[in-house]
């Protein structure tokens, strides 16, 4: 049961941002591009804040999914670099922090991109 | 008529054919949906026993590689197509952003094609993902100086 709550929670907060973001697009002429640059930095912001982590806590994956949960994964690194080494922390805990998903992302498309062709739009 | 204005009443003619809560609908689930699936994939390695660590960098990578080969066979932009945000906001769109491009830009040379495009919406995403976090990180620090 308790698990059932969770999922539960995880898809209606990881739905309610994807929502967030189709009414951006739908009524401002916000581009995608410019909607993941505003989720990631958002995050990070919100994070930053105290906000984040309570929802991130409450909704786990339906919080770190999102790339809201980018921003966050950058602020955590952050403070966890400068708790643990000072002052250089504050350059590389984002990239630490982010590091798996962003060589994944650029390797698995290398790869792809060596598989694949193009397909006609 | 200018480009731009073309260009605009072009958007608008095509926006007015998205009806605002069909859009909303499909974003919510579909969003919702592979954050779920987020979820399970943190669910299993956990109950297989990865530490708590690996498990927060495996979750994102999953959903990295299966958005990547969806991209690859196709069937990415299919479901993209009226999911919109839905695939957009979560992991999926960035992975998604990433290769697209590189797959679409390879014909162009592998440096200045696949190499530079590669990064044509992940570069803005990082760039200003890390200018946040550089920013945060400097406040944070010089915060943690302050004595209580």
């Amino acid at each position: 049961m308790e698990k059932i709550l969770v999922y539960l929670s995880v898809f209606i907060v990881g739905g309610i941002l994807c929502t967030i973001a189709q009414i951006l697009i739908d009524k401002t002429k916000l581009t995608p591009a410019r909607v993941l640059v505003s989720y990631v930095v958002g995050g990070v912001i919100l994070t930053a804040m105290g906000i984040y982590g309570p929802i991130v806590d409450f909704a786990k994956a339906g919080a770190t999914v999102p790339l809201t949960g980018f921003g966050y994964s950058l602020a955590r690194g952050v403070e966890k670099a400068i708790d643990e080494n000072g002052a250089i922390g504050i350059l590389t805990g984002g990239f630490t922090a982010t590091s798996a998903g962003i060589a994944a992302a650029l390797v698995f498309a290398f790869v792809a991109a060596l598989i694949f062709r193009s397909k006609p739009k | 008529m200018k480009v731009d204005e073309k260009y605009e009443k072009f958007a608008s003619e095509h926006a007015a054919k998205s009806p605002l809560g069909k859009d909303c609908f499909f974003a919510f689930t579909v969003g919702g949906f592979i954050c779920v699936l987020g979820q399970a994939f943190s669910d299993i390695y956990t109950l297989l026993g990865v530490n708590e660590e690996t498990v927060k960098a495996l979750v994102p990578v999953s959903l990295i590689f299966l958005s990547v080969l969806l991209t690859g066979i196709g069937v990415f932009d299919k479901i993209a197509k009226f999911a919109g945000a839905g695939t957009l906001v979560p992991i999926t769109g960035f992975a998604n952003a990433v290769a697209a491009p590189a797959i679409d830009n390879k014909a162009e040379g592998y440096v200045m094609g696949l190499g530079a495009k590669i990064f044509i919406i992940a570069g803005p995403v990082i760039m200003y993902g890390i200018l946040a976090s550089v920013i945060y990180g400097g406040i944070y620090y010089i915060a943690g100086l302050i004595p209580i």
